[in-house]
């Protein structure tokens, strides 16, 4: 902020007509023109050293063979960590236990959002204290609902697993089958960011102007055919965005299943983060890891672009 | 100044709406209530089966959070529970406190001056934000342990304030671009500064989404684990890497004290999603979607 304190006082001397110019290099990087890389400077210079930088240093060492273990150099190996990463099988199964996670946790997410956004739609008593009470599971940390949710899989403690034995002849152990620790993961996440959802669906229905369902009315449309012609074309692109907002998030999915299953039992549950979480600080396999990451950098910047050119399309429609 | 959005709704529904989503509600939030009533439970409480929701209160457990008894003797240990509380709140607050500032005035310069590429480079900052956080721990990891920052304040400020950027940045220019510029306008013509302009004019109007933003990412802070698993040591290590450690640790899970430290954990979250109810969309969309 001090940057842009003295660049507009030297503003305000070159624009008055009596006032001396600012001289030299001081003079030559207040000027006008260089007043927004000014100002966007520090936040640059901070990226670029804790962040950016990293990045590039660990998509180098994935040309690399290196292990953060060892003394030994890294030496060059092209390539060769993609082609190790992309024809490993092991790799495979922990992109396939993601995409099953992804699906089934954004899909869920989807119906059980939408619902919740339907039934908040409308204004009634005590609705605001109704919505905190739906929506702060988005906001509790990730590692804490994965201590909750360990909790209520306990066999003999959790109120879940408990509530499940009530119908099955002996203790239902949620965490020690694949499928089982699937869908527990897959509750957890969807649990958290149901509401999510919600609040993006709750923007598209209040934005449907009033006027179009009075007209409906009149038409005497029915309740699907006014569902399908006006809302659903007003909360599309919302859902669109959630869509893809919680695809690039569950993508990277980590604390809930490091905390709740550790991508146990076996492997069955490991995601892709966790696999790259493994071989980087337990394998100490770093170059491998890093490119792995890098896959799923790529994947990322795919999808981000993506979500922000559903935003710009948003912005232009009427 | 606009003013903030409630989150609006069509219509009126009457009490009979408030019972169902009531209903509705108090079954969803009833995983963290769970918790929170466990916290106040004795261990035979928090045992029984049925689910017991009347029972006596006990305070024992929030006072285990950070004094333990000893196995052996009448004597007490610190837990490092309260420097565990301090270091969240303390790494939280200055990191966001620089990202904000630094965070405005990016804000300001992409909104106010863009530059050639403007949307490119919001772009890049927007995605070192979104990539997967275990990408950029690998390298930083490593890094930290040649320059000596792991374990250390700043170490961890300085990643955070990093981390807390883009978010600061995307909010703050969210808030700018909603301004009315005509008002601006007719004070350059007045022969006000730009710095006036800046300073009297657009800050105190974006005031209150700068407090928003301030609050939401202490709360992104507050929860991040992988960085804090990663890069704190035994004395600036933040209470989610606390937790996990004791789950980790132990044979037998003493869940009553468990939820004793989740409650203390989580109670300001939910309090504080309350007050911003309407900053919320904004907020978990990093500014991209605003109504």
């Amino acid at each position: 902020m001090t940057s842009a304190a003295s660049s507009a006082s030297a503003i305000e001397r070159n624009n008055r007509p009596s006032g001396r110019k600012a001289v030299g290099f001081i003079g030559w990087i207040l000027s006008p023109e260089r007043r927004g890389p000014l100002l966007i400077a520090p936040a640059i210079i901070t990226l670029v050293l804790v962040n950016i930088f990293p990045l590039l240093w660990s998509f180098g060492l994935s040309f690399f063979e290196y292990k953060a273990n060892r003394l030994a150099p890294p030496v060059f190996k092209g390539l060769g960590n993609y082609s190790d990463v992309l024809t490993d099988p092991e790799i495979w199964a922990r992109f396939q236990n993601t995409a099953i996670i992804v699906v089934g946790s954004v899909a869920l997410q989807l119906v059980v959002g939408f619902l919740l956004a339907l039934l908040f739609a409308q204004e009634f008593p005590l609705r605001r204290y109704l919505l905190m009470l739906v929506l702060s599971p988005m906001m509790l940390s990730l590692s804490a609902v994965g201590v909750f949710f360990k909790l209520f899989y306990d066999p003999t403690l959790g109120f879940i697993s408990r509530f499940i034995s009530m119908f099955t002849t002996d203790t239902y152990v949620i965490l020690s089958t694949p499928a089982r620790a699937i869908v527990a993961i897959v509750v957890a996440d969807a649990w958290m960011w149901s509401p999510f959802v919600m609040l993006l669906v709750l923007a598209g229905l209040v934005s449907v102007p009033k006027y179009l369902y009075e007209a409906a009315e009149i038409d005497r449309a029915g309740w699907w055919r006014r569902f399908t012609t006006i809302t659903f074309p007003y909360i599309r692109s919302l859902l669109l965005l959630a869509l893809l907002f919680r695809t690039i998030e569950t993508f990277k999915i980590f604390d809930i299943v490091y905390l709740l299953t550790e991508g146990g039992p076996g492997s069955s549950t490991e995601t892709v983060s966790v696999y790259v979480y493994r071989l980087a600080f337990q394998f100490f396999r770093t170059s491998q890891a890093s490119a792995l990451g890098y896959i799923m950098v790529f994947a990322v910047i795919v999808l981000t672009s993506i979500y922000l050119y559903a935003i710009q399309s948003r912005r232009s429609e009427p | 100044m606009e003013r903030a959005r409630e989150i609006r709704a069509i219509g009126y529904a009457g009490w009979r709406r408030t019972l169902g989503a009531g209903i509705i509600s108090l079954a969803y939030f009833f995983p963290v209530f769970y918790i929170i009533m466990t916290a106040f439970k004795t261990r035979p409480d928090a045992l029984a089966m049925p689910i017991k929701f009347f029972f006596t209160p006990t305070f024992q457990n929030f006072y285990s959070v950070f004094l333990r008894a000893d196995i052996q003797g009448g004597g007490t240990t610190n837990s490092g529970f309260g420097l565990y509380f301090f270091n969240s709140l303390f790494i939280g607050g200055t990191s966001v406190f620089l990202a904000l500032i630094i965070g405005t005035s990016a804000a300001y310069g992409f909104s106010r001056f863009p530059l050639r590429g403007n949307e490119t480079y919001l772009f890049i900052i927007l995605t070192t934000r979104m990539l997967p956080p275990i990408i950029a721990i690998i390298p930083i990891f490593v890094l930290f342990r040649i320059f000596g920052l792991s374990g250390s304040y700043t170490g961890i400020i300085a990643l955070y304030t990093a981390f807390n950027l883009p978010f600061s940045i995307w909010m703050a220019k969210s808030f700018f671009d909603d301004l009315d510029r005509d008002i601006e306008d007719a004070a350059r013509m007045d022969g006000s500064s730009e710095w006036s302009v800046f300073r009297k004019i657009c800050l105190p109007q974006v005031y209150g989404g700068l407090a928003a933003t301030f609050v939401f990412a202490v709360i992104l802070t507050w929860n991040e684990f992988l960085f804090a698993l990663m890069l704190t040591g035994t004395e600036t290590r933040t209470v989610p890497v606390a937790i996990a450690r004791t789950i980790g640790g132990q044979v037998g899970v003493d869940w009553g004290l468990m939820s004793a430290i989740e409650t203390l954990f989580i109670i300001p979250v939910v309090i504080v999603t309350f007050l911003l109810q309407n900053q919320l969309l904004r907020g978990v969309t990093f500014g991209t979607i605003r109504k």
